[in-house]
C-alpha cells in the first residue's frame, strides 16, 4: 500500500462485497481479456521519500547551468522573486483547487484572477485581459487567430524581429493552406521596415504583430505601425515585455488592439522552460472574440459582490467546434504568482526593476564596447534590458569559454554574424558581476587568459 | 472582500530592492516614455497587507486538502507535498531553458526517463513532453495525424470522428487543426455504436478520437472492432487519455489499436491543478508517428549524453520552450514513488471506490447506463429529482453546503441532468461513506424540503451568483476611480 491510498485489504474486501463482486477482476469484466495486462509494467522499483529526494538532488547537481551568473534572456529571464510569492502559491487552498467551476466555493481563485486581469489591462494600457494562456508564444498565436476571426481576413504580418521560437509556434498554430503569414523584414538598425510593411498590408490583412521591445531588445515605434494597419481596417497585435512597460509608452496608448506577452518575468522561476504564463489583453469590443477563460464580477442572491467565469459561450465546453479556442486548463497558479508579484512590487517597485534593467544593461553594453573589436550590431537604436553585441571571436566559442568562468554569457545569434550574441542584464546582476563579465570577455577576446 | 486595489495607499511597498549600483545611463534614450507620468495603476501595499489579502482570499476556496472533490473527468486526487519541494530545488527551478544541453543534464535525464515511463504505461514508442495541457496534447496528436496523412499524399483527409459524449476540447481542437467534426452515435449501453462508426468512416477520415474509458466512465468493450474499422478506412485512432487513471497497469492504449494518445499529468499523475493550471499534456505515439513530434524531443546519444533535438519531419512547436518542465518534475516523482505495483494499485482502488459509490447511490438516483461495472467514474442522472423541481444544478450547490465540491454536472451531454462522479483512489472508505450520506440526505431533502436544495448554497462565502448579470453588465477589470492616481 502506498502512502497515497487509504483503502487496504480490509476496506477492499468490504467494498467489493457491497458492490457485489467476488474479487477485483470482476470489475474488469468490460475490458476484453486480451487487453488486460498479464505482466507488471516495466518501471523501476519504488523509492522512499528519502531516496527520491537524493535522486532529485543528484539531478539538480548535474544541472550545472543553474550555478552560472545568468546573462541570458531571449524570452526567459532571471529576475528577483520575492519570497512571499511562494508562501501564497504553496497554500493548498490555491494549488490543490481545480478550475473555479463552482464559483461559490472558488471566490479566492476567482477574485485573485480578476485582480490579475486588472493589473495586466492597466500595465498594457488596454481595456481588459483574460485569465491566462499557456505561454507568451501560444498567446501570440491565439491572438493571430482571434484577429482573423474578428476581421474575417486571413493574412497575418509578423515582424521579422519577433522571437524565432514564437514565430515557430505561430506557424504551427496557423498551419493551414488558406492562411497567409508574411514576415516584415527589419532594417539595418533593427527597426521594422515600414515601407515594406505598408506594401504587404494592402489587400486584406487581419493583423500586424510586432514585439516590443523586439527579440533584439530594441524599442520599436508602435504608433506608425498602428496607423498603417488601422488605415486598412486590420488589427494591431503587440507582443509586449511586461518588465519594460513601466518605462515605455504602453501598447494601448500607442494604438494596439490586442496585447500578448510572457509573464515569466513577474515572479516565476525559469524552471528550464516552464510552467510560464501567457497574458492576453484587448479592447472591450474584442472581448467576445477572446480565447480562454475570463472572470467577471457580479452579485449573489443577497446582493453581495462575487466573481464568476463569464462569457463562457465562447468556450469549448459550451460551443464545442465553434469555440474561440480549444484551451481548457490554463496557467492559473502562474497568474496568481504574477498578481502577488505585481502587488508586492507595486507601481514604484516595478518601475525600479524596470529602470535597473535598463541602466544595468546599458552599463554592460558601454563597458563591452571598450573592448577592442567589440561593436554594436544595430547602431544606437534604443534598447531595453537586452542587446545584440558583436565580439571579435565566435560567440559560441565565447559562450563556452565564459561558462568555465561561471558566466552564462548570452545567446549566440550566428544569423547576425559569427560573433553576435544576445546579452541580457536584469536587476539581479551586480556591478561586480558585470565588471567581471567584461574583464573575462576581454581576456578571452584578446586570446589571453582572463 | 475588498480588492487589492482598495488596500493601496501611495508610498507603501511590499519589497526592498538594492540601490542601483551602476552609473545611470547619461541620456535616457527612450523617445516615447510611459504616458501619465509613468503610472501603471499597480497597487501600493506592504508585504504583510498583501499576504493577509491573499490568505483571506484563499480561505474562500474549496480544495483537495480540505475535502473530497468528486469532479468527474478531472481526477482530483491528493497532491503529494514532497513533490512541491523537489520541483523547487534550485538546480531544477533556477535554470535557463537555453543553456547548452550539457549544463542541464539532470533535467534532461529526468525528462527522458519520464518519457520512457509514459511510453511503457501507454504502450507506445514516441513521446513529446511539450504540450502544456490536455487540449494542447490533443492539438499535438491531430498535428501528428495530419502530418502522417500528408506524408502519404492524403492531405485531403480532414474528418475527425468522435462520439457525442466527447469532451468539448475534442471538437474545438479539431477546428483548430483545420478539420471537421463528424459525430458518431452512442448505443443504448452508452458505448460507441460500431455500425454507426462503419457508416461514418470513409476516404476523408483523418482520425477517430475517443476517450477510453469514455466520459460515462465505461470501458469501450468493442474497442478492437472500433479501431479496426478506422484503420481499414485509412484513418488513425486517437485516445483522449483524460481517463487514464482507470488503466494504469491494467491495459495499454497502444495495444488496443490506438496510434496516439495524450495524458493529463495534472490528473492521472497527481500534479496539482493550481486552480485551473498549469497542467501538462504529454503525447505518446507509435514509432510511425514519432518522426513528426514537435520540437524539441529529448534523445539519449550513444555516448550516454542527453540532448534536445528537432526531428527533421517535426510539425513545428507548441510552446516557446520545452515544456511545463516544473510539472514534469512532479509527475516523475509520482511514478518513481509508486513504481509498477503502486500505479496498478492506484487504478484498482480508483475502480473499487467508484463502483462502491455507484452501488451505494443506486437506490437514490437514476443511472441510465448501469449495465455492469463502471471504471474510475460513473454518471448519474438527476431526472428523478428534477421531476420534484430540484435540478442537478441545485444538487450540486447543496453539496457545497455539506462541505463537498460538486461533481461535474450537465456533462456528458447524452445524459439528462448529468452528475459525473469520480472519487479517485485517495479517498478513504470512511470519507466515501460520508459522501454517500450527504448525497442520500440531499435526495431526501429534494423530496421533503426541496427549498433547502433550490436555495443552496447557504454555508458558502457567497450565495448563488448571478451569471446572467455577469454577462449583461460585463465587468472584467476593476474600474479606475475618478481622480485615482493610476
Amino acid at each position: 500500500m502506498s502512502r497515497f491510498v487509504p483503502n487496504g485489504p480490509e476496506q477492499r474486501e468490504k467494498m467489493l462485497h457491497a458492490i457485489g463482486a467476488a474479487k477485483f477482476e470482476d470489475l474488469l469484466e468490460p475490458v476484453p481479456e486480451k487487453f488486460r495486462l498479464k505482466e507488471k509494467l516495466q518501471l523501476p522499483e519504488p523509492l522512499s521519500e528519502i531516496e527520491l529526494t537524493r535522486e532529485f538532488e543528484e539531478f539538480a547537481r548535474r544541472n550545472k547551468g543553474a550555478e552560472l551568473a545568468c546573462f541570458m534572456g531571449a524570452g526567459a529571464y532571471d529576475h528577483f522573486i520575492p519570497a512571499a510569492i511562494d508562501h501564497i502559491l504553496l497554500r493548498s487552498e490555491f494549488y490543490t483547487a481545480y478550475t473555479p467551476y463552482q464559483a461559490e466555493v472558488s471566490q479566492g481563485t476567482l477574485q485573485a484572477i480578476f485582480e490579475y486581469q486588472t493589473m495586466i489591462a492597466r500595465l498594457t494600457g488596454m481595456d481588459m485581459a483574460n485569465a491566462s494562456m499557456y505561454d507568451g508564444a501560444s498567446a501570440a498565436a491565439e491572438a493571430c487567430l482571434m484577429a482573423m476571426r474578428a476581421t474575417r481576413k486571413q493574412r497575418i504580418l509578423i515582424a521579422g524581429s519577433l522571437n524565432p521560437r514564437w514565430l515557430d509556434v505561430i506557424r504551427t498554430y496557423l498551419s493551414r493552406d488558406d492562411f497567409e503569414i508574411y514576415e516584415i523584414p527589419f532594417l539595418e538598425d533593427g527597426s521594422l521596415d515600414l515601407a515594406t510593411a505598408s506594401k504587404l498590408i494592402e489587400g486584406g490583412t487581419a493583423a500586424v504583430l510586432v514585439q516590443y521591445p523586439n527579440y533584439f531588445g530594441l524599442i520599436e515605434d508602435l504608433q506608425s505601425v498602428a496607423d498603417q494597419i488601422h488605415e486598412h481596417k486590420g488589427l494591431f497585435i503587440v507582443a509586449a515585455d511586461p518588465v519594460a512597460l513601466p518605462l515605455l509608452r504602453s501598447p494601448g496608448d500607442a494604438g494596439a488592439d490586442i496585447v500578448v506577452g510572457e509573464g515569466q518575468s513577474m515572479g516565476i522561476s525559469m524552471s528550464y522552460g516552464g510552467p510560464y504564463i501567457g497574458f492576453m489583453a484587448a479592447r472591450t469590443k474584442l472581448a467576445r472574440k477572446m480565447p480562454g477563460r475570463i472572470i467577471g464580477r457580479t452579485t449573489d442572491r443577497a446582493g453581495q459582490t462575487g466573481y464568476v467565469l463569464t462569457l463562457q459561450t465562447r468556450e469549448q465546453h459550451i460551443r464545442r467546434d465553434k469555440a474561440t479556442s480549444n484551451i481548457c486548463s490554463n496557467q492559473a497558479l502562474m497568474a496568481l504568482a504574477n498578481v502577488v508579484y505585481l502587488s508586492l512590487m507595486g507601481s514604484r517597485g516595478f518601475r525600479e526593476v524596470s529602470s535597473q534593467c535598463y541602466h544595468k544593461s546599458h552599463y554592460l553594453e558601454k563597458k563591452l564596447l571598450e573592448i577592442p573589436g567589440v561593436s554594436r550590431v544595430f547602431g544606437n537604436t534604443p534598447f531595453f534590458r537586452e542587446f545584440v553585441i558583436s565580439f571579435p571571436i565566435s560567440s559560441i566559442e565565447l559562450r563556452d569559454r565564459m561558462i568555465e568562468h561561471g558566466f552564462l554569457a548570452g545567446l549566440p545569434i550566428v544569423e547576425l554574424g559569427d560573433g553576435a550574441m544576445l546579452v541580457t542584464v536584469t536587476e539581479k546582476r551586480t556591478r561586480d558581476e558585470i565588471d567581471r563579465y567584461v574583464s573575462t570577455a576581454a581576456g578571452i577576446c584578446k586570446g589571453g587568459r582572463a | 472582500m475588498k480588492t487589492i486595489f482598495e488596500l493601496s495607499s501611495p508610498g507603501r511597498m511590499g519589497v526592498s530592492l538594492p540601490e542601483l549600483d551602476v552609473p545611470e545611463t547619461s541620456e535616457l534614450l527612450i523617445s516615447n516614455p510611459r504616458e501619465n507620468g509613468g503610472k501603471t495603476g499597480l497597487p501600493e501595499a506592504t508585504e504583510g497587507q498583501i499576504l493577509r489579502h491573499y490568505v483571506n482570499l484563499s480561505s474562500m476556496n474549496h480544495h483537495v486538502d480540505k475535502g473530497m472533490y468528486p469532479l468527474g473527468s478531472c481526477t482530483m486526487k491528493y497532491n503529494p507535498k514532497l513533490h512541491e519541494n523537489l520541483a523547487r530545488i534550485r538546480g531544477l527551478s533556477g535554470i535557463h531553458p537555453l543553456v547548452p544541453d550539457s549544463l542541464a543534464a539532470g533535467s534532461l535525464e529526468l525528462m527522458y526517463r519520464l518519457g520512457e515511463f509514459l511510453c511503457e504505461i501507454t504502450g507506445f514508442k514516441g513521446v513529446s513532453l511539450q504540450p502544456a495541457a490536455g487540449a494542447q496534447g490533443e492539438f499535438c496528436g491531430l498535428m501528428l495525424i495530419k502530418s502522417y496523412h500528408k506524408s502519404r499524399g492524403e492531405s485531403h483527409r480532414n474528418e475527425i470522428l468522435m462520439p457525442d459524449s466527447a469532451h468539448g476540447t475534442n471538437p474545438a481542437t479539431s477546428t483548430l487543426a483545420d478539420c471537421v467534426v463528424v459525430g458518431v452515435e452512442s448505443n443504448e449501453f452508452g458505448l460507441v455504436d460500431p455500425e454507426d462508426l462503419r457508416r461514418k468512416v470513409g476516404p476523408n477520415t483523418a482520425a477517430f478520437m475517443l476517450t477510453n474509458p469514455n466520459t460515462l466512465g465505461l470501458f469501450e468493450s468493442r474497442i478492437e472492432e472500433l479501431t479496426s474499422i478506422v484503420h481499414e478506412a485509412g484513418g488513425l485512432n486517437y485516445m483522449d487519455g483524460a481517463n487514464m487513471n482507470a488503466l494504469l497497469g491494467i491495459a495499454k492504449p497502444g495495444e488496443m489499436g490506438f496510434d496516439v494518445c495524450h495524458l493529463n499529468l495534472h490528473k492521472t499523475f497527481s500534479t496539482p491543478h493550481g486552480g485551473g493550471g498549469p497542467g501538462s499534456g504529454p503525447v505518446t505515439c507509435t514509432e510511425e508517428l514519432a518522426r513528426f513530434l514537435p520540437d524539441p524531443v529529448v534523445i539519449l546519444e550513444d555516448d550516454g549524453v542527453y540532448r534536445l533535438c528537432r526531428n527533421q519531419d517535426s510539425f513545428g512547436r507548441l510552446l516557446a520552450f520545452h515544456a511545463n518542465t516544473g510539472v514534469l518534475y512532479k509527475a516523475y516523482a509520482y511514478i518513481r514513488t509508486l513504481g509498477a505495483q503502486g500505479l496498478r494499485e492506484v487504478s484498482e482502488i480508483a475502480l473499487i471506490n467508484a463502483n462502491y459509490l455507484k452501488a451505494k447511490l443506486a437506490e437514490y438516483f437514476d443511472n441510465p447506463f448501469d449495465n455492469g461495472p463502471c471504471m474510475h467514474e460513473f454518471v448519474l442522472s438527476g431526472d428523478r429529482q428534477a421531476k420534484q423541481g430540484v435540478k442537478t444544478l441545485d444538487i450540486a450547490k447543496r453539496l457545497l453546503d455539506y462541505g463537498y465540491h460538486a461533481p461535474t454536472v450537465y456533462f456528458p451531454l447524452i445524459v439528462h441532468e448529468a452528475l459525473m462522479i469520480e472519487p479517485t483512489e485517495t479517498e478513504s472508505l470512511e470519507d466515501l461513506d460520508a459522501f454517500v450520506e450527504a448525497m442520500i440526505s440531499i435526495a431526501e431533502e429534494a423530496e421533503e424540503k426541496p427549498y433547502l436544495v433550490t436555495d443552496a448554497p447557504v454555508n458558502t462565502p457567497v450565495l448563488r451568483l448571478d451569471e446572467v448579470k455577469a454577462v449583461k453588465d460585463l465587468c472584467i477589470v476593476e474600474p479606475s476611480q475618478e481622480g485615482e492616481s493610476l
